[in-house]
């Protein structure tokens, strides 16, 4: 076992998170992609600890709070996907948009698009 | 010799069921799959002799995925895996991206002279952390304490159905709120 062991695994946990956050088109699925990314951190930040500076406790605390971290994203995930599902019926992520250009095509009374039409 | 090898089983094990999340079709599977992952990325921290920390992330993750499944067949899009759909959106870009990072994550890895060892584990790395948390680092945990039960109110905020309109009225003047139960004492 050597410190490259490790952190080849926490980067391969990190990546395949990413692809799950950026590609899942379900709220419940991007938590799990982002609970992934965590994952790797929790196993990179022990093995900093064992193999770089086992007398000193910080990659241990460093650990402790990104398992806070876990909790704390998979509790507001789940509050926020319950009240976005209450107030409009969306468990998409495509179907929350409101910030992005796509809603351009749709509604005539965006400001951006009527500059389009012109 | 035998830690290599629980090493690397684990690791595999690891990927290969965090990558199954995203293939398989039932969310409840999915789920599982990540649970998988988790209790396969957990016996790593046991192998570096974090002993607290590997049972607690056992511990969390199979309890966070018993809470996580009733969620995920609450919002399910695809029950069961019955109906073969489509769930993701730029896939072959998502898949590009995290192919490049994984590429620059791991030339770093092997780039980065890493700094030598100082010192060797504790005895006890537990009491290490106990004495860290309750000692030098007291810090860090009172903000995870006030952050884990500002989280609490925030999640029971964001999730119950009535807000002070519909509890204060629409100008928010009425004095007592209007509650299906009312609180306090005398009611």
């Amino acid at each position: 076992m050597t410190l490259e062991a490790f952190l080849l695994l926490a980067a391969a946990l990190f990546s395949v998170g990413l692809f799950g956050a950026l590609s899942q088109q379900s709220v419940v699925m991007v938590m799990m992609g982002l609970e992934l990314m965590i994952n790797g951190v929790i196993v990179a930040a022990a093995a900093l600890w064992y193999f770089v500076s086992p007398e000193r406790p910080d990659g241990q605390v460093l650990v402790l709070v990104a398992i806070t971290a876990m909790a704390v994203e998979m509790a507001a995930g789940f509050a926020v996907t319950t009240a976005i599902f209450r107030a409009r019926d969306i468990d998409m992520v495509d179907a929350a948009d409101d910030l992005g250009d796509r809603r351009q095509e749709q509604g005539q009374e965006h400001g951006q698009s009527r500059e389009q039409d012109r | 010799m035998a830690e290599t090898v629980v090493f690397a089983v684990c690791a595999v094990g690891a990927v290969a069921s965090g990558a199954a999340v995203f293939v398989v079709d039932s969310m409840a599977r999915a789920t599982f799959a990540l649970l998988a992952s988790f209790l396969f990325a957990a016996v790593p921290l046991l192998l570096l002799e974090l002993s607290y920390l590997g049972v607690l992330v056992i511990l969390m993750m199979v309890m966070e995925m018993m809470v996580m499944v009733v969620f995920m067949i609450m919002y399910m899009m695809n029950p069961a895996g019955l109906m073969p759909m489509s769930m993701v959106h730029n896939k072959a870009g998502s898949l590009a991206v995290a192919a490049v990072t994984f590429a620059v994550l791991a030339a770093g890895v092997f780039l980065v002279p890493w700094p030598a060892r100082e010192g060797s584990p504790p005895a006890d790395p537990t009491r290490q952390l106990a004495e860290a948390i309750m000692g030098p680092h007291m810090l860090v945990m009172m903000l995870v304490g006030m952050v884990l039960f500002a989280t609490m109110v925030a999640s029971v905020v964001l999730s119950t159905p009535r807000g002070r309109y519909d509890r204060y009225g629409d100008d928010l003047k009425r004095t007592r709120p209007d509650d299906p139960i009312g609180g306090g004492l005398g009611r």
